[in-house]
């Protein structure tokens, strides 16, 4: 119970469709992120969004990504390969080795 | 060639299912589709469903014409190809169906050129016209599977609207850059608000509920394409297409209307919805490419188009009637703040800039203001103002971010390349610095964010828009300068 507050999950999280440009370019990133948020609550999706920004993203074009405190329409998160509405959605807690990949969705052609 | 029990359906068109899959093949059939009847799966049955079959593909572009080469060589009966705009040369490079004789003509007729030497057999149908909410239903109404090759969200929400309100299943493509997506959409078709008994095929508004804001849409033309990308989506669009039709996946499940299922054919299983995702890196030749099948929800039950009580909010009646507005969904209505945020004094057009700013102090020695031009460096590569050094814009605003966040003032140094030697404080007065991107909106908020970071100097440095961009640098003052 003590140390938990600094116990960290590895997770891969993804980038694809153009939303890598404001994450250094890189579309593949291997992360330790925090076990818990804030009030002691196991880590979710959403929580993983809010610290992607605050300590992945190098563009400052946030609102690409967050829009009114949610995630921009036009971009989909799958957790490990499913459309994460088939999780559920930003209360997904995460768990070692998942990959979350967001994309944006695309329309030209 | 259309022999065989056609029929009408409720919507008074022609419905093309099914159609009789027993006549013997021609001798020239036989030949031509020789390798492809003997894949396991297909065989004559599968063969005449493709020749009896009617298919739609709206955009005769990027992936319109490698989709289509591939429906027109498998035989497929009926190829209709929707399309208002002319062949232009920089679309050779991956609207493969065209040719460089045909430049200026209309796409519709050039690629069907194309595919007649292809495939004589087959009937193609010109629709030389945008699809439209006036249109849609008319044009989607003939045919027994729609693929969209468009390259816009609004015509991606009108299309799979219809195809939802005419039961046709879709099979949905997009891509841009280096990533592309495809998705078979409304498959076996289902109709609109059907829920019991599901999990049931979701439409493209299942799958994608909102537009990104219209400041996120990338466009080809204006974020580029590869070749290779758009193809492959293009043909794996036609290779879902054969699929559904050599396997009578494009008959509508039992409806709710009268009409039995066909006889011979066998209740369609459902598909399990998957987005295909194809992406790859130019610079990392380690990782050449990803594809990945991801797993995507059935029909929604509160969906727009297709879900609980949609019948009462989408009907075709008002798409004709402008309802919903897919251009003002999609961001496109027009009223959006057109940037203008700079006074006069902030702005100068190239001519001006030639004239007032590089005749006076532009030949002298030493630097007398700086062109700081703020387009990624790939269209930089191609050239620009003399002198001009390039930091893009996202890196620009990285900067910016970084010393608001440490609160510091950055010097001119910090900001600019470090090959411009201008460092304050080392005897040089302020020089001024232009900014030049690739349209003219970009640059007006780095002049803002310049001031905004202090490099301004409370006034006594000139930094100044150039207005319009390297567009207008063509326009007014080099007719050769390489803009793309």
């Amino acid at each position: 119970m003590s140390d938990q507050k600094d116990q960290t999950i590895d997770i891969t999280v993804d980038f694809s469709g153009g939303l890598e440009i404001l994450f250094s370019n890189q579309k593949h990133h291997a992360l330790s992120v925090p076990a818990q948020d804030a009030q002691g609550k196991p880590a979710n999706v959403g929580f993983l969004i809010n610290y992607l920004c605050q300590t992945l993203m190098t563009d400052p074009r946030a609102d690409l990504f967050v829009l009114g405190g949610e995630l921009r329409p036009g971009i989909l998160c799958l957790i490990n390969d499913s459309d994460w509405e088939l999780e559920e959605e930003d209360a997904y807690v995460l768990q070692p080795g998942d990959n979350i990949l967001f994309i944006s969705t695309l329309h030209g052609g | 060639m259309q022999n065989g029990g056609a029929s009408s359906d409720q919507n008074g068109s022609i419905s093309s299912v099914p159609r009789d899959t027993s006549r013997p093949l021609t001798e020239e059939e036989l030949d031509r589709y020789s390798r492809q009847m003997i894949v396991p799966g297909m065989g004559k049955e599968a063969q005449l469903r493709l020749i009896n079959a009617k298919v739609l593909i709206i955009g005769a572009g990027g992936l319109g014409c490698p989709a289509a080469q591939y429906i027109a060589g498998a035989g497929i009966g009926t190829i209709g190809i929707v399309d208002g705009d002319t062949v232009e040369r920089s679309n050779l490079h991956r609207q493969v169906g065209h040719s460089t004789s045909r430049i200026g003509q209309s796409k519709v007729s050039s690629l069907i050129t194309h595919l007649r030497g292809l495939n004589p057999l087959p009937t193609y149908v010109a629709h030389t016209t945008h699809i439209t909410p006036l249109n849609a239903a008319d044009l989607i109404s003939q045919y027994d599977l729609i693929l969209d090759c468009t390259d816009n969200p609004a015509t991606r929400y009108l299309i799979s609207d219809v195809c939802v309100l005419l039961c046709k299943p879709l099979v949905s493509a997009a891509s841009v850059q280096t990533s592309g997506q495809i998705i078979v959409l409304n498959c076996p078709p289902t109709p609109q608000g059907q829920l019991d008994g599901g999990p049931y095929p979701p439409c493209y508004r299942c799958c994608f509920k909102k537009p990104p804001p219209a400041n996120a849409q990338l466009s080809c033309g204006e974020a580029g394409i590869l070749g290779p990308v758009v193809g492959l989506m293009g043909v794996a669009q036609a290779g879902e297409a054969i699929k559904i039709l050599a396997s009578a996946l494009h008959i509508p499940t039992t409806t709710t209307t009268t009409s039995p299922p066909a006889q011979g054919v066998p209740r369609a299983p459902v598909v399990e919805p998957t987005l295909l995702l194809y992406s790859y890196s130019l610079t990392s030749f380690l990782s050449p490419f990803t594809f990945r099948a991801l797993k995507m929800a059935p029909r929604k039950k509160n969906c727009f188009a297709c879900g609980e009580g949609s019948k009462q909010r989408l009907t075709l009646e008002g798409v004709k009637n402008g309802e919903p507005n897919y251009e003002f969904f999609c961001g496109l209505g027009g009223g959006g703040p057109e940037k203008g945020v700079l006074s006069e004094e902030e702005r100068i057009t190239p001519r001006e800039f030639v004239e007032s700013v590089q005749g006076k102090d532009g030949n002298g020695k030493g630097k007398k203001y700086v062109v700081l031009d703020t387009r990624e460096k790939e269209h930089f590569s191609f050239g620009s103002i003399e002198g001009a050094v390039n930091l893009p814009f996202g890196k620009l605003l990285s900067k910016a971010a970084q010393f608001k966040r440490s609160g510091e003032t950055p010097k001119v140094g910090d900001i600019l390349p470090p090959e411009i030697k201008v460092h304050d404080g080392d005897g040089d007065e302020d020089i001024p610095i232009y900014v030049v991107c690739r349209r003219g909106l970009d640059s007006q908020e780095a002049v803002e964010k310049l001031k905004e970071m202090g490099l301004d100097k409370g006034g006594s440095r000139k930094i100044v828009d150039i207005a319009g961009g390297m567009k207008a640098w063509k326009e007014q003052v080099d007719p050769s300068f390489p803009y793309l």
